[in-house]
């Protein structure tokens, strides 16, 4: 038996000397090399290219013109402040939302009192398998201008006339909020209670056996022990939110804004790219756009250590 | 007596508030299937209303989705199975290669390279339509099937999960398999590809489920009606002028059935898939 060991050890070292001879170094490479040509052609030669063109003019092919840091200065005007205004907005009230209703809703779907729990956790999560499109069609009729939709019916029982919701800054705010928590609740949901099961039951036992009540656990036990999907869910919000693009682009006909309501910044260097042929200015949004996601998210870093095993 | 009496009406409230946001998540489905079996005009004329009527229901919407314009649904649909396919096959072939090199080797750039993928992740496609539409047009890969699948390929994410995923299979499995005389891909395609099968299972589900209802890159490289697929071609029948409500509605409902079938099948994939990002 000892002698077999042996053999194996020493087959084993042979095998690794011959490996460090012909292959050992050059197979990792190979491995990640997927990435590593993805990497350099289809992120970073956009991020450069990208910067190159936000300080040229570009007039048509072979037409361009260096005209140093006009498009920036050019970035300074109503629409983009509007839009980034926007998307901050829509940032803040989507995590308003799509924070503390989907722990509620996990803490409940967790709790022994609930019936049905697969049931409910399956509906809550099918909107997240649709694309946005779907959401779309759904919500521009729902908040449609007609007297008849429900939201008009309801607005007319209070004798309010009726009103185009996706038209209106507040309202269109609201629109998009609710298009993003219909869309995102059961993934969140599902986020929270992979949390929650996370956390030991013996602490909520320890907790009842010192007689803390409902309220007591839910602040001492499960928000802490929540923490890491919080910060988690909280770092795919932000991102999502500065970056929102299609709800806005379904919600608007011809993904005109009108007078920039719903005009978020990606939706800005679509209009300036695409619709209007401005790429020097559009490069330069979204320039702007990497930096400020950037900056972001090394504040978040630092604040939370992401990337840190959680436990804190 | 009094603790049971508090559970029922605990019980009951809780089953209230479920019901709600029940019927907050699937109103827009009943929504969309009952329209799809009414005229498009009464939807263009009334929008979404109170009104629980199935008089006058039929099948026609579905007709005249699969006659009208040269059953240009047919091509959509056919793109979307076709992108959803070749992209999920490549990107997992490709993305768990590279998440079993991240866990399994040793090797000089390895950590900045990991950084690479983590920093990569946090790059909104949004933001780089632009510089890639340019790209894909020097690569004469612009309408096509390569043009929406390649730029992605190589999901960030899916590596990720195959990483953490390998790191958790001990190294004796190889060790086993070097003994036996297999080399490096011998015993990433005999030993790992069999023993990370339920990470394929659940990056596979992501991956399908991203594909099929992926928005902004293919409404950017693809540039010709018949090369649309099912999100891209029903936006467009949202057209503001003309009434296309007919086909949106019976589209949107054959476009979601599928995935939903999916999802029923395969529905602890989708929690596993989604939740491994977290418990890393």
């Amino acid at each position: 038996m000892l002698k077999i060991v042996n053999e194996i050890k020493k087959e084993l070292n042979i095998k690794k000397k011959k490996e460090i001879f012909n292959s050992v170094k050059i197979i990792p490479y190979i491995f990640v090399s997927p990435f590593i040509i993805a990497f350099l052609l289809f992120y970073l030669y956009p991020v450069i290219s990208t910067i190159n063109m936000s300080f040229q003019e570009i007039l048509g092919p072979g037409d361009v013109k260096y005209i140093q840091f006009k498009n920036y200065i050019n970035l300074f005007n109503h629409d983009f402040y509007d839009a980034l205004i926007f998307n901050s907005w829509y940032t803040f009230w989507t995590l308003a939302v799509l924070i503390p209703l989907p722990v509620f809703l996990a803490v409940l779907l967790n709790s022994k009192l609930t019936i049905g729990k697969n049931f409910f956790r399956s509906s809550f999560f099918i909107p997240a398998l649709t694309s946005v499109v779907v959401a779309g069609i759904f919500f521009r009729m729902f908040f449609g201008g007609m007297e008849t939709t429900i939201p008009n019916t309801i607005l007319k029982f209070f004798k309010i006339k009726p009103i185009v919701w996706t038209f209106k800054y507040h309202t269109a705010m609201m629109v998009l909020v609710i298009i993003a928590t219909w869309r995102w609740l059961g993934v969140n949901i599902v986020y929270f209670l992979a949390g929650l099961q996370n956390i030991s039951n013996d602490l909520y036992e320890a907790a009842t056996i010192d007689g803390a009540n409902f309220f007591q656990k839910f602040i001492y036990i499960t928000l802490p022990g929540l923490k890491p999907v919080i910060i988690y869910v909280l770092t795919i919000s932000i991102y999502a939110g500065y970056a929102m693009f299609a709800e806005s682009y379904i919600l608007y006909p011809n993904a005109r804004t009108p007078g920039n309501i719903g005009l978020t910044s990606v939706l800005y260097l679509y209009q300036q790219g695409f619709d209007h042929n401005n790429l020097g200015f559009a490069s330069a949004i979204g320039v702007t756009l990497l930096l400020i996601i950037f900056i972001i998210n090394t504040i978040q870093l630092r604040f939370f250590g992401l990337f840190k095993k959680a436990g804190d | 007596m009094k603790i049971s009496r508090f559970n029922l009406i605990s019980k009951i409230v809780i089953f209230i508030i479920m019901m709600i946001f029940t019927i907050f998540a699937l109103f827009p489905f009943y929504f969309l299937i009952k329209s799809s079996l009414k005229p498009g005009v009464e939807i263009m004329r009334y929008g979404v209303t109170f009104d629980f009527n199935f008089k006058g229901v039929n099948l026609d919407n579905y007709l005249t989705l699969f006659t009208s314009r040269d059953g240009i649904y047919f091509y959509w649909y056919w793109n979307s199975i076709a992108i959803t396919t070749f992209f999920t096959v490549l990107s997992l072939f490709l993305s768990s290669m590279v998440g079993y090199g991240f866990a399994k080797y040793d090797f000089k750039i390895k950590n900045f390279l990991f950084l690479l993928v983590l920093g990569v992740m946090m790059i909104p496609v949004e933001i780089l339509i632009l510089p890639l539409y340019k790209l894909t047009i020097f690569l004469k890969i612009i309408n096509t099937y390569w043009g929406v699948i390649l730029p992605f390929a190589v999901s960030p994410f899916a590596v990720f999960f195959f990483r953490q995923y390998a790191s958790d299979i001990p190294n004796d499995f190889m060790d086993a398999g070097r003994i036996d005389g297999c080399n490096d891909f011998g015993i990433y395609f005999k030993i790992m590809v069999p023993l990370m099968k339920p990470a394929f299972g659940a990056m596979a589900i992501l991956q399908t489920m991203g594909s099929w209802n992926n928005f902004v890159w293919p409404l950017i490289a693809l540039r010709s009606n018949k090369m649309f697929t099912l999100p891209i071609g029903l936006s467009s029948l949202l057209a503001p002028y003309g009434n296309n409500y007919d086909m949106l509605m019976a589209g949107a409902v054959i476009a979601v059935i599928p995935i939903i079938i999916v999802y029923l099948f395969f529905q602890k994939y989708f929690i596993t898939g989604l939740t491994g990002g977290i418990k890393g």
